[in-house]
């Protein structure tokens, strides 16, 4: 009997080791810079909203009055395109990827909003 | 003998993505095939409207999961030619790497569906093996495992460390060496043979006359590549395209293979030909005016025309893929055929749907 080509591939992964691991008991490291879950670094944010105009899944939020950062993690391509875009710098993509969720849950920031300049301040207290 | 209709997908085993096929048969054998499409459209081409041509590099990356980079290259091209912008040359190595490791990927993926679709279970795992260290180049170096995100009107947005590049080889050859050792089973095996030589014939002059795009032409033996068209760096790299002259479904699978290899090689030679400087341009103004692009997908000739108005917002995108083209050949390929070797005729074209619909 011939044996087939395949024979000495299988044999060889007979006796090399596992090509798998056993997920979720063993997680392998991610790679340096990897795009994982967005994270921002809220102190630092200005709440300029260049982020959620240049998004391309529209998935960020911000409101300039309440001094909040909404993303929707579901939405999110991981394309960093926020993370380039931010002025301050404050947004980044952490190594690791967001766990699987059972519910759609935003990622929600409050920070402090800037303080309004006197112009605008005295605008808003004379249409009050 | 009667004529009985049969219904081939759109949900077969056989089929990643879901393309309908309906079969006249008479006994078991195919007397004709009449192709219906519509499942996956997403209609990515109208976000146009919406989108700034920025973000829709993004966007044209979702229309295929495979080869992602390739689709963003293509219409950065495009509107970069528009713009009458000129890419650093460092960009246009690293787009050929990248695009490169896309087809490597794309084509052991390929390799290991097609061994599945005529039941060779162990060479399927093994080729998926192989392809996970692609992903893993893919990955450590875009940050993305699948959608790369590394292109941008004007260049490239991540660049490549020397110690990456040494990384790489590394990895490649390794790749290279377990693809080498595949080659008597995926090309010389009785079973192989028995299930894909003189299965699904296509003729040169047909192929021709049909349209046909990527390895299904040079499977036919006309050795026409888009990569002849010298964009990119393709312009300074050692590069004649794969054909195999029988149109069978094995001469689709030789070319496949050798093109795998033959990727490898590109990705080495443009690694060591790898200039210094920038990665990318700033890019200024608005495009204004049409342009035709086309690059080599792994399935075949990918073409974008693009249209500008002026505006951030594009007037049209107009994306022809290769499987496109590669259906009505697979429809002349069928009638003839024993019913048994459907799948593996139609899995020969590498059909990917989800390019087609968009």
């Amino acid at each position: 009997m011939r044996l087939g080509p395949m024979v000495p591939t299988v044999v060889k992964n007979l006796i090399s080791k596992k090509s798998t691991r056993p997920y979720p008991f063993v997680v392998r490291e991610p790679f340096p810079d990897q795009r994982g879950e967005l994270y921002c670094d809220i102190e630092q944010c200005i709440f300029c909203g260049t982020c959620a105009r240049k998004c391309p899944s529209q998935c960020i939020t911000v409101d300039k009055e309440q001094g909040l950062w909404i993303c929707d993690p579901f939405a999110c391509v991981y394309c960093g395109t926020c993370e380039e875009v931010c002025p301050t710098h404050c947004l980044h993509h952490k190594g690791a990827w967001r766990p699987v969720a059972g519910e759609r849950q935003m990622i929600e920031m409050k920070g402090t909003p800037p303080k309004k300049k006197k112009k605008d301040a005295a605008k808003d207290a004379a249409a009050e | 003998m009667a004529q009985t209709i049969l219904p081939f997908g759109p949900q077969h085993p056989v089929l990643p993505e879901p393309i309908h096929l309906k079969l006249t048969v008479e006994d078991e054998i195919v007397v004709d095939a009449l192709p219906a499409l519509g499942y996956v459209h997403r209609g990515l081409e109208k976000l146009c409207d919406i989108r700034d041509y920025n973000q829709m590099v993004q966007i044209v990356e979702r229309v295929c999961g495979i080869c992602s980079k390739i689709h963003a290259m293509c219409y950065c091209q495009g509107i970069e030619e528009m713009m009458g912008v000129e890419v650093p040359d460092r960009a246009k190595f690293l787009r050929v790497i990248w695009s490169e490791l896309h087809r490597v990927h794309s084509h052991l993926l390929w390799l290991g569906l097609f061994a599945d679709a005529f039941g060779f279970e162990a060479l399927f795992y093994q080729f998926w093996k192989i392809r996970e260290k692609v992903m893993d180049i893919n990955e450590a170096t875009t940050g993305n495992r699948v959608i790369v995100s590394v292109n941008q009107v004007g260049g490239v947005r991540r660049d490549l460390s020397a110690e990456q590049l040494r990384w790489i080889d590394a990895e490649l050859k390794v790749v290279e060496a377990q693809v080498r050792a595949l080659r008597a089973t995926t090309l010389d095996d009785y079973t192989v043979k028995k299930r894909t030589k003189g299965i699904g014939v296509l003729s040169s002059a047909q192929a021709m006359e049909l349209g046909a795009a990527g390895p299904t032409l040079r499977g036919s033996g006309v050795a026409q590549d888009m990569r002849q068209l010298k964009y990119a760096a393709f312009d300074r790299l050692d590069f004649q395209p794969i054909s195999y002259p029988d149109g069978d479904s094995w001469s689709r699978c030789a070319v496949r293979y050798d093109e795998t290899l033959q990727s490898i090689d590109l990705v080495r030679q443009a690694m060591a030909r790898l200039p210094e400087g920038e990665l990318s341009v700033k890019v200024k103004g608005k495009p204004e005016g049409e342009v035709v692009t086309r690059v080599e997908q792994p399935r075949g000739e990918l073409l974008y025309y693009l249209k500008g108005n002026g505006t951030n917002n594009l007037d049209r995108c107009r994306i022809r893929t290769p499987t496109f083209a590669n259906i009505p050949p697979l429809v002349v390929m069928l009638p003839g055929l024993e019913l048994a070797d459907v799948p593996v005729v139609v899995l020969s074209i590498d059909p990917c749907i989800s390019c087609t619909e968009r």
